[in-house]
This record gives structure tokens, C-alpha cells and sequence, in this order.
């Protein structure tokens, strides 16, 4: 996968809450085209990771890399206009707006008309469900098509990257499917995700690496298949 | 089920039916207003009215009415603030102390005139802005409200114990000044200088709701994580409220200044701060045609009612908490969808 070239890299990355050691230093890389996912129990510093790039919570030492830039001590706005897009967990669409305003908040440094209501069309189109509901309340929507929403929030901004933490949390296995399916239909037509998720199992059938943390330490790492098959790993995630 | 159950469904039943035709004339004057021919002459015929009130009506009256049209400038200022960013602030009086005090040091001690004193007002209010705004840049709700509340004193009793700001007697004997050669010295004057201020703070404020800008602080204060997530620098637009916010009191600040002719640190204590912000809350938060009428609202409902007595301060108080209990959205009705 080198051939494609580094998109987003993390050295030795350290970040604390206060007193408290999140990550220990945390080192790895994520390929053009690919997906990744970072798997690790509760507290295991997965959100932390997602958190740290996306500058929300700031790295007390080492570096973030996005495109060979260091990207780790800039503001949340700039790293998410070079295309980084964090979807947090939990979702966290507002639920007093419209579908179609939660939509445009995504496209907020857009200033081109014309180029919102394409995108927002294209959300549509690949969210039909939101469609029939684009004046609707985000708040009223269901679990599954909160996370929709999530996600087409995210893709107006036209990510090169995107952090997804979580997005199967709360839904039922039928909605799982038709995220993740989601998920690599935006892999495919280009681009770059890093994953976060406690589903290992689904997580697994589509990435195409992994990382494994454990209280903030990376453990294990490689391909999603080799990883899948991993004593350790089936039994601590996957439940066998 | 007993009669008096039975009594009392029936009545439930009868609130809610003369709820629903409320709403129903509610947004029928609504669809009204969407038609712009109607609104623009409803707005027309209220400013001609206003403009010729004080020729009309006693001096007490447009006194009164000066003092709500100042109050419509301050609780449009705080508004900003509170009501469309979303952050809880107990000190704005703080925000027309610095007004008034520029302004009332300037004319006094160095004989500058007041027209010139409002452009260092305004880059007072830009200063004290920021003095609030960047130390609570993490902080939220009611850890904020702390803060300014403490800011708020801050600003008084520093006015208290400067020899600058003329202690506790504060600056007495400020000139009023002259506008195209007629001083500046009737109440109505005056009348006319605050109904000027609140028309535009109200066109400003409604200008700013609908900007990028007012959408800005709609998303952080609906969430201010995920607006951060979302690529909304979070940093200037809370800056910003607090900057525009403040420079709406400070301008007022600086009229009142040269209305009252004398002003001291009482004039700017916590309980001025919390009736801007009980205006705002009473009238709906955000909501611009409410804040103006919860300025309203304050400023005469103690001022027709003093043949009570001094129970009407009483009696406002709990015809407050009635009122956000069963409405904490505020006075102005919305439209439902």
C-alpha cells in the first residue's frame, strides 16, 4: 500500500487529560484509499486518537502528519478545511435544525451557492432516507438515520479524510449493515477513512488494516483479515 | 370515575381547545406579516406614531418611554450574547459602565466633545469585549455565568475605588452637547437620540441573526463540540459576541451618560444586569421582537403599577415565576409548524 503515499500519520503521540495519560505515544499511518480501524475496549484512548487529530483535544508531545504536513497544533476549523472531517460519537446533530440546515452547517466555509445545493443533492441521493425528511427535525429522525445525517454532514465538506468514531453505536444489526455499507461505498469513490469502533467483527469485514489499543498503547497492528483470525483478538473482541 | 373527575377532564379539554384556537389567530397574524405590503406599513405607521409621541404625551411619559428605548438597546446588545450565541452572561452591565465612564471621563476631565468620545467608546467596548470573552473561552453555561458575574463587579468597584472614575461619587456635571447647534437638553431630545439607537440596533441585530455569522453562533449554541467538529471556528465567534454585545451597551452607556449628566458606581450594579437579562428571558431569548418587548415589559409594568405601592416589586416578581413556568420560552408566541 506504500505506493499510494501517507495521507494522515501519527508519531509517537502523546495526550493528557489533566493528570491522566490517554495516549502513551501512539504511532501509525493511514494509506491513500484506505480503511482503517482502530479497535480497543472502553477507555482504550479510541476517541481520544480521533480527537487529538482532528485538534479538538490538544497532543501534549508528538505529531500529527496530514499529507506530510504537520497539522497538530492547529485550530479544529483549519484541520477540518484542509479535509480532515471528524464524525463524532454519538453523532451530535442538531436536533432543533432541519435536515437540510444540520446539512448545510457542513458546508459552512463553502460560500458557493451553486456548490451547496450540489452537494446537498448528493446526499440525497445517497441518503434517500433523508430526502423525504430534509424538513424535518433532526431530533426526530431514528437512530440510523441520525448517523446518516452524521455522515452527509461530513461529506459536504468534501473530506479527503474521514474520522469515524462509533458509527454503528446503538443501531440495530440491519441499520449496521446499511452504514458500513455506506461506508465503503464512500471508500470507494475516494476517500480515506479511519475507523473507531467497538463492533470489531464489522469493523474487521471492512477495513482493510487495523490497530488494536489498549489504555492508550497501540498493541497490535495489521491486516484486517490476519487480525480477524488472531487468538487474542477473537477472544478478547470478537466473542468466540 | 367521580363527577368531579369527570368536571375536571372537561376542563383540561376546554384549556387546550382555547389553546389551540390561540395558535391558530397566532399564526393567521403571521401569514399576515409574511406579506411584505403589510409588514413594511405596519412598521411605517408605529415609527410615524413613535416620532410624534412626545409632542403628544407629558414629559413623564416620554421620559419613561427614553428609558425604554435605552433598555431595547442594552437587552438587544445582551441578546447577542445570550440569546444567539448562547452564552450565559451576568455582567453586561459592566459592558455601559465602560461606555458611560469613557465617555463621562473624557468630557469632563479633558473637555472633549461627546460625538468624539464614541468612536474611544466603542474601542473601549472592543477591549472589555475580549477581556470577558478570551479567559472564558472554555468555559460554559454556568461556569461562564460565574465569571461575568465576577467581571461585572470587577468593573464597579474598580470604578469605586479609581480617582479617575471619581470614586464612590462618581462624575458629576457632565456637559450634554450640542447636535447641529441645538444643546442637547430636552427630554425629548433625548426621546428621539434612544428611539434612533434601538431602531438600529433592532435592523443591526436582525441583519446579524440572518449573516453567516448569526448562524455561527445558532450551531454553537445548539452544540459547540460538534460546531467545532464541523470546521466552525468557535474561538472568533464567541469573541465576536461578546465584542458586538458589549459595544451595543457601551454606546448606550455613553448617551446615558449625557441623559443623566452624573453618573456613579450604583448606577451599574448586578441587580442592572439581571433585569437586562430578565428582559431578555421574559421576551424569548433570540428572539428580537421578543427582547424588545420584554425591555418594554420591564421598564413599565413597575412604572404603571406604582399606585400599589411597594408591593409591586412583589407582585411582578411572581407574576415572573408564574410566567416561566408555564412559558420558558418567553412572551413572544411562535409559529407553530
Amino acid at each position: 500500500m506504500n505506493e499510494n503515499g501517507t495521507v494522515l500519520s501519527l508519531e509517537n503521540l502523546e495526550t493528557w487529560y489533566g493528570q491522566i495519560c490517554a495516549l502513551r505515544g501512539i504511532s501509525l499511518d493511514v494509506y491513500r484509499g484506505e480503511i482503517v480501524t482502530l479497535l480497543g475496549s472502553n477507555g482504550a484512548g479510541k476517541s481520544t486518537t480521533l480527537k487529538t487529530i482532528s485538534g479538538l483535544v490538544p497532543a501534549l508531545s508528538g505529531k500529527v502528519k496530514f499529507l506530510g504536513e504537520d497539522i497538530t497544533n492547529s485550530m479544529p476549523h483549519s484541520i477540518v478545511e484542509m479535509g480532515v472531517i471528524h464524525v463524532p460519537e454519538g453523532r451530535r446533530i442538531f436536533r432543533d435544525l432541519t435536515v437540510t440546515e444540520n446539512l448545510e452547517i457542513g458546508s459552512f466555509s463553502l460560500k458557493d451557492n451553486a456548490e451547496r445545493k450540489k452537494r446537498i443533492e448528493k446526499v440525497f441521493e445517497t441518503f434517500p432516507a433523508l430526502a423525504d425528511r430534509r424538513r424535518q427535525m433532526g431530533g426526530l429522525l431514528s437512530g440510523g438515520e441520525q448517523q446518516m445525517l452524521a455522515i452527509g454532514r461530513a461529506m459536504m465538506t468534501d473530506p479527503k479524510v474521514l474520522l469515524l468514531d462509533e458509527p454503528s453505536m446503538g443501531l440495530a444489526p440491519v441499520l449496521v449493515q446499511e452504514i458500513m455499507e455506506i461506508i465503503k461505498n464512500l471508500n470507494e469513490e475516494g476517500t480515506t477513512i479511519l475507523l473507531v469502533e467497538q463492533n470489531a467483527k464489522v469493523a474487521l469485514q471492512l477495513a482493510d488494516r487495523g490497530y488494536v489499543l489498549e489504555t492508550g498503547e497501540i498493541v497490535m497492528e495489521g491486516d484486517a483479515d490476519k487480525l480477524s483470525q488472531d487468538d487474542s483478538i477473537v477472544k478478547a473482541y470478537l466473542g468466540h | 370515575m367521580s363527577d368531579k373527575q369527570i368536571n375536571l377532564q372537561i376542563a383540561a379539554t376546554q384549556v387546550t381547545a382555547i389553546q389551540k384556537k390561540i395558535q391558530s389567530v397566532i399564526d393567521k397574524l403571521f401569514d399576515l406579516l409574511e406579506n411584505k405590503k403589510i409588514r413594511y406599513s405596519i412598521y411605517a405607521v408605529s415609527m410615524a406614531a413613535l416620532f410624534y409621541l412626545p409632542q403628544k404625551t407629558s414629559m413623564y411619559v416620554t421620559e419613561i418611554m427614553t428609558n425604554v428605548w435605552f433598555h431595547v438597546v442594552v437587552c438587544l446588545g445582551l441578546n447577542i450574547i445570550v440569546g444567539f450565541a448562547g452564552l450565559l452572561s451576568l455582567g453586561y452591565a459592566a459592558f455601559f459602565a465602560v461606555g458611560a465612564y469613557t465617555s463621562g471621563i473624557m468630557i469632563l476631565r479633558y473637555g472633549i466633545s461627546f460625538w468624539l468620545t464614541l468612536p474611544v467608546s466603542v474601542l473601549m467596548a472592543v477591549i472589555a469585549g475580549l477581556a470577558i470573552g478570551v479567559p472564558t473561552l472554555r468555559l460554559r453555561s454556568d461556569y461562564l455565568a460565574i465569571v461575568t458575574l465576577g467581571f461585572g463587579e470587577m468593573v464597579r468597584l474598580a470604578a469605586r475605588n479609581m480617582a479617575i472614575t471619581g470614586r464612590a461619587t462618581g462624575l458629576v456635571g457632565i456637559d450634554r452637547p450640542a447636535f447641529f447647534g441645538i444643546t442637547m437638553n430636552k427630554i425629548a431630545h433625548f426621546y428621539y437620540a434612544f428611539l434612533i439607537m434601538a431602531v438600529l440596533a433592532t435592523i443591526i441585530s436582525s441583519r446579524l441573526q440572518n449573516s453567516r455569522l448569526g448562524r455561527a453562533w445558532r450551531y454553537i449554541r445548539e452544540d459547540e463540540d460538534a460546531a467545532e467538529a464541523m470546521g466552525i471556528n468557535t474561538v472568533a465567534v464567541r469573541l465576536y459576541a461578546f465584542i458586538i454585545g458589549s459595544v451595543f451597551g457601551a454606546i448606550a452607556g455613553s448617551f446615558m451618560a449625557i441623559k443623566m449628566t452624573a453618573i456613579s458606581p450604583d448606577s451599574f450594579t448586578f441587580t442592572q444586569s439581571v433585569m437586562i437579562l430578565l428582559a431578555v428571558v421574559l421576551g424569548g431569548m433570540g428572539k428580537i421582537p421578543g427582547v424588545i418587548l420584554g425591555a418594554f415589559i420591564t421598564v413599565v409594568f413597575p412604572e404603571i403599577s406604582r399606585g400599589i405601592g411597594q408591593y409591586r416589586m412583589l407582585i411582578f416578581g411572581v407574576v415572573l415565576m408564574v410566567l416561566m413556568i408555564y412559558r420558558p420560552q418567553g412572551l413572544w408566541p411562535e409559529r407553530e409548524l
